[in-house]
């Protein structure tokens, strides 16, 4: 019964039967190397759900993460272009990352504008830098270096370094947030702002966090992902916001803040991608791939919703259900 | 309150005058006025009436949207799948078509799509409680999803004659019948928040939902009518821009949301709901209009337009909380 109760739990066991329906189509879809690669492509996805999750527990929203992630893809590969060593280029599409974030969250800080609005117009902002700056050419293939392009796809150990870097993602986040005052100051913003203010933690500026490693974790991704298709333009990662916000819904991250968790964000993006790469495998067009993330969404809600209804009578919250 | 600080008049003190020059729309219209100068000088085929009337196809579809979707916002909810359901009812008027539907039928199959998506919002928002930014994200996804699936990456094409003159059609000398629509549904609107009781439900229902619910107005039953209001506008604006294009495909006004949304934010209506008025999403309209218009002359491309649209979404929205006495308005 408690098994039932923990959401990730849940998740796990839906992912178990979605691999199960694929082998009954396709035996081969969960050989160990080919669930390695369903994991290495969505590895973009996880990290950047990894970075929504924290900036969702503090009860905002980040739609720019896909245009940071452009803008600091088209960043890195210029910088590759000029003959930049790659050991300067990831720390600076980190950083660039981060100031983007950090945009975003002085905005929200500082001015009090709120989160979705402020993201909304940062989101077209990053893309429009990217035209001026390279005036919508694209980079592509033939103009990146070799050690550039190779990086994500070295294998250590048996698996892609792209994939090594979310495992890593996972793991400092998982500490980040279970072990350090800042990573609990996330819960108590998102679960009680007025409380957190009388325990001592400024909610603004623990927003303004949020956003800034929501923004390093998205520059990180815009260089994996610009290195791993080899190829930069003004609109890579189009709408992939809201597959970021997808995962983290799927993933039971409650949209009020405060509650959520890495693994729930990780699962929820792992649903989202064995979908995804078992839909050609079952011989089911691509194209039903919308209309199943938009059903499992909806299904997720709702099934949060029923989860953390509470129980018993409250006398308050009947008024409005009327 | 030392002796130093000028006394305070309390707003509704004020001469109505003092109070209009101080709102939002008085701004907005500062703006207006601005831009629309700037292009007069800045490009010779600015000031022509056909030019103009042209331009007003780059806000129409969306400000009949925005209409519904700031008294959505203003009760306190969001509907992010307006673009998807304009897909939907578009695909949808795209397979009646083919079954041989006249002019009359294929705009009852648009409108009536965009009503039951409305309805499906309605239900998961209103009848079962859920958060409306994470379904309706669900739902978008869903419609234009259902699209997909028809479609594929085919198209409809071939919609006949008498069914062009909704998007392309003119009802007198410059005015099209789509600009005509946009200011009948402007009034209306107008009407509908400003000078009826269901309006003033939705402003109570954004400023404090359980109050609202206490004082007898009935909640969900005037949330799940916003959202149908939204779905109706969303298949209007599918006929229309049907109509314009004279084809369907699934990618049909991807990315729309975001514009509409950013209409009604421009025009001054509060996010968080609860405030906010139909001549501010106006005067949003004709505003984005206009820099897309002018920009468009000077051959600017359409992504640095954006840009420009994006700072004064957050200029328009930072400067009012920076320059206020007050300091910034916490959540």
């Amino acid at each position: 019964m408690s098994l039932l109760k923990n959401r990730e739990a849940l998740l796990a066991l839906a992912i178990l039967v979605l691999l199960g329906l694929v082998t009954t189509r396709f035996a081969g879809f969960v050989a160990p190397s080919n669930l390695a690669l369903v994991f290495n492509d969505t590895a973009p996805l996880m990290i950047l759900a990894i970075g929504q999750m924290i900036v969702i527990l503090t009860k905002c929203i980040d739609l720019s993460v896909a245009a940071n992630l452009a803008l600091t893809g088209m960043v890195s590969a210029l910088l590759n272009g000029m003959g930049v060593p790659l050991v300067i280029i990831l720390p600076a599409a980190i950083l660039l990352g981060a100031a983007l974030g950090a945009v975003n969250g002085i905005l929200v800080w500082k001015v009090g504008i709120p989160s979705i609005v402020v993201t909304l117009g940062t989101m077209t902002i990053f893309r429009g830098i990217i035209f001026l700056i390279t005036n919508g050419k694209w980079v592509n293939a033939h103009e990146m270096t070799d050690g550039f392009k190779a990086l994500p796809r070295a294998i250590v150990l048996g698996l892609p370094v792209m994939s090594w870097i979310a495992v890593a993602v996972i793991l400092l986040a998982t500490l980040a947030l279970g072990r350090t005052a800042l990573g609990r100051a996330f819960y108590a913003v998102g679960g009680n702002p007025h409380a957190a203010v009388y325990t001592g933690i400024d909610v603004g500026r623990t927003q303004a966090a949020a956003f800034v490693i929501s923004g390093a974790l998205a520059g990180l991704t815009g260089y994996l992902w610009v290195a791993r298709y080899a190829v930069a333009y003004v609109d890579i990662a189009g709408g992939f916001e809201l597959d970021v916000v997808a995962a983290c819904v799927i993933g039971g991250v409650s949209i009020a803040g405060g509650a959520g968790s890495v693994a729930g964000a990780v699962l929820g993006a792992i649903f989202l991608g064995v979908i995804k790469n078992a839909l050609p495998v079952v011989d089911i067009s691509p194209f039903w791939q919308m209309a199943i993330s938009g059903s499992a969404i909806i299904l997720a809600v709702a099934f949060n919703a029923l989860q953390s209804r509470p129980r018993g009578r409250i006398i308050l919250k009947s008024a409005e259900a009327r | 309150m030392s002796i130093l600080t000028p006394r305070v008049i309390p707003d509704r003190l004020q001469s109505p005058f003092a109070r209009a020059a101080k709102s939002w729309e008085a701004l907005l219209l500062a703006v207006f006025i601005a831009v629309f100068v700037v292009n007069s000088f800045a490009s010779p085929y600015f000031l022509n009436a056909w030019n103009l009337s042209d331009a007003t196809f780059n806000f129409t579809e969306k400000a009949m949207i925005a209409f519904a979707m700031a008294m959505l916002i203003i009760a306190g909810e969001i509907d992010l799948s307006v673009a998807s359901i304009i897909a939907l009812a578009s695909t949808a008027m795209g397979l009646a078509m083919t079954a041989g539907a006249g002019t009359p039928l294929l705009v009852l199959v648009g409108i009536g799509t965009g009503l039951v998506c409305g309805a499906f919002n309605a239900w998961l928002v209103a009848g079962l409680g859920l958060p409306s930014i994470v379904v309706t994200i669900g739902t978008m996804s869903l419609f234009r999803g259902i699209s997909f699936i028809v479609l594929g990456d085919q198209a409809f094409t071939g919609y006949p004659e008498s069914f062009a003159w909704f998007g392309q059609g003119y009802v007198f000398w410059v005015f099209s019948f789509e600009f005509v629509l946009f200011l009948v549904l402007a009034l209306a609107y107008g009407i509908l928040l400003h000078r009826t009781s269901f309006g003033r439900r939705v402003y109570a229902i954004g400023n404090n939902a359980t109050a609202a619910a206490f004082s007898g107005i009935r909640v969900a039953r005037v949330k799940a009518s916003l959202f149908l209001l939204t779905g109706l506008m969303s298949g209007i604006a599918a006929v229309c821009l049907t109509s314009r294009l004279g084809s369907t495909r699934p990618s049909i006004a991807t990315g729309m949301e975001l514009e509409v949304v950013t209409m009604v934010v421009l025009g001054g209506v509060s996010i968080l709901g609860g405030s906010g008025s139909i001549p501010g999403v106006v005067l949003a309209a004709f505003i984005m209009g206009l820099v897309t218009f002018g920009f468009g002359l000077l051959n600017v491309p359409g992504i640095v337009m954006s840009i420009f649209i994006g700072i004064l979404l957050i200029a328009v929205i930072a400067l009012p909380r920076l320059f206020s006495r007050r300091g910034p308005a916490r959540k």
